[in-house]
C-alpha cells in the first residue's frame, strides 16, 4: 500500500519554479537584511501613521 | 476542511491582531514582533496588530527612498518585497482565503442574510492599477516639497485601515478628533461601500481593489501550494463554478489569478477531479461518498443554441 502511494507519488513530476522563485525572494529579502531595513519597517509600523488612517 | 479553514483564519486573526491591552495602554503596540511581515492585509496602526502590513511598509519606504539615499542607507523595500514574494511564492492567494484578517471580515459580512450579486469580471483589473499606481509609482514619484512620497493606497483608500485603526483610534484618543476633515470622511466612504457591498456580493475588496491580493495573484502559475484539476475526472458538470467565493470557474482555469485556494469548489466535486498539490505531487484530495460517473445533461434541441 506504502509502496504503491510512494510510486504514485515518484511519477507526479516535481515543479521546480516554486522553489527558484522562493529562493529568489529570499535572496531579495537577505539583501534587505543585510542594508538594515528590518530597523526602519519596525520604527515606521511602531509609529501611528495618521495621514494612513485618514487623520492626519 | 472548511472547519479547519476557519480555525486557520481565526488563528490567523489572532496572531496579527495579538495585543489585547490596547484598551489600557489606549495606544499601538511598540513591541520586536512587528518586525515579521503580516501576510494578509492588516494595518499596523490598529492597536492589536503585532505585525507589519506589507503594503503600508512597502509605501513608506518607496516614499522615503530619496531621503534614505541622501543618508546613505538603501532602504529599497528589498525585505518587504522580499517577504512578500516568499509568501507569494509558497502559497499565493491562499493568504487571501486562508490567512487575511479582511477577507474574514468580508466572508462574516456575507452571511448576513439579503440578496446576493455577483461581480462584473472585468472589475478585477482595478486591484492591478491601484497595486501599480498607488503603491508603488504615485509614492515614489509624487513627491511633497520636503522630498516625500505619500502612501497613497492608505491614506485615500484602504478601508482596512480605518476599519481597524482610524475608528478604534478616534474612540480611544479624543484629542485626534479635532483632525477628522475630507480625508477621513473619504476613508469612511469606501469603508462603507466595501462593508455594504459585502454583505450583497462575496467578496467585494478581494476580487477588485485589494492590492495585497494583486501581488500574490501574480503567482497562481507557480506558486508551490496550488489546486490541481484532474481533466479525466472531470464531467464538466460546473458544480465548482456555482460554489467559488470568487467567482471562478475552475475546471476552465484552473490556474485563476482569482483562485484563492478556499477548497470550497474541492468540496463541492463529486467526482474527485479538484485536489490540493504541493510543487506537483498530490497532497489532500477531500473524501467523498462514492458518487456516479455522469455526464452533464445534453440540453434538449428545442433549447440549445
Amino acid at each position: 500500500m506504502m509502496s504503491t502511494k510512494k510510486n504514485n507519488m515518484a511519477k507526479q513530476k516535481i515543479r521546480k519554479a516554486p522553489f527558484l522563485i522562493i529562493f529568489i525572494f529570499l535572496v531579495l529579502g537577505i539583501i534587505g537584511i543585510t542594508v538594515n531595513e528590518p530597523s526602519r519597517v519596525l520604527e515606521q509600523a511602531t509609529q501611528i501613521c495618521l495621514s494612513c488612517i485618514g487623520i492626519g | 476542511m472548511d472547519l479547519i479553514r476557519k480555525w486557520v483564519q481565526a488563528l490567523f486573526f489572532l496572531l496579527t491582531n495579538g495585543f489585547w491591552n490596547f484598551p489600557i495602554t489606549r495606544g499601538i503596540y511598540k513591541g520586536p514582533l512587528k518586525i515579521v511581515c503580516s501576510p494578509g492585509l492588516n494595518c499596523y496602526s490598529c492597536p492589536a496588530a503585532t505585525t507589519y502590513c506589507p503594503l503600508g511598509s512597502l509605501q513608506q519606504l518607496l516614499g522615503g527612498i530619496r531621503m534614505a539615499i541622501e543618508n546613505g542607507q538603501f532602504f529599497f523595500g528589498f525585505y518587504v518585497v522580499g517577504t512578500m514574494g516568499v509568501i507569494g511564492g509558497f502559497v499565493g492567494r491562499m493568504v487571501c482565503g486562508w490567512a487575511c484578517p479582511f477577507g474574514l471580515f468580508q466572508e462574516l459580512l456575507h452571511k448576513i442574510p439579503s440578496p446576493k450579486f455577483g461581480i462584473w469580471p472585468h472589475l478585477r483589473y482595478v486591484k492591478y492599477v491601484l497595486l501599480a499606481f498607488m503603491v508603488v509609482l504615485l509614492p515614489l514619484f509624487v513627491l511633497d516639497e520636503f522630498g516625500f512620497g505619500s502612501t497613497w493606497f492608505c491614506k485615500y483608500l484602504c478601508p482596512a485601515g480605518t476599519l481597524e485603526a482610524g475608528l478604534p483610534l478616534l474612540y480611544m484618543q479624543p484629542s485626534l478628533r479635532a483632525n477628522i476633515g475630507p480625508l477621513f470622511y473619504n476613508k469612511l466612504f469606501f469603508l462603507i461601500l466595501f462593508v455594504g457591498w459585502a454583505v450583497l456580493a462575496s467578496r467585494p475588496f478581494c476580487r477588485t481593489a485589494c492590492p495585497l491580493g494583486a501581488f500574490y495573484a501574480l503567482f497562481s502559475k507557480i506558486k508551490l501550494v496550488k489546486l490541481h484539476l484532474d481533466p479525466a475526472k472531470c464531467t464538466h458538470c460546473e458544480a465548482c463554478h456555482a460554489v467559488c467565493p470568487m467567482g471562478v470557474r475552475f475546471n476552465e482555469s484552473p490556474d485563476d489569478m482569482e483562485c484563492i485556494s478556499c477548497l470550497a469548489c474541492s468540496k463541492a466535486c463529486k467526482f474527485n477531479a479538484i485536489s490540493l498539490e504541493i510543487g506537483g505531487v498530490s497532497a489532500v484530495n477531500q473524501p467523498k461518498q462514492s458518487a456516479p460517473r455522469l455526464k452533464k445533461p445534453t440540453p434538449a434541441p428545442d433549447t440549445a443554441h
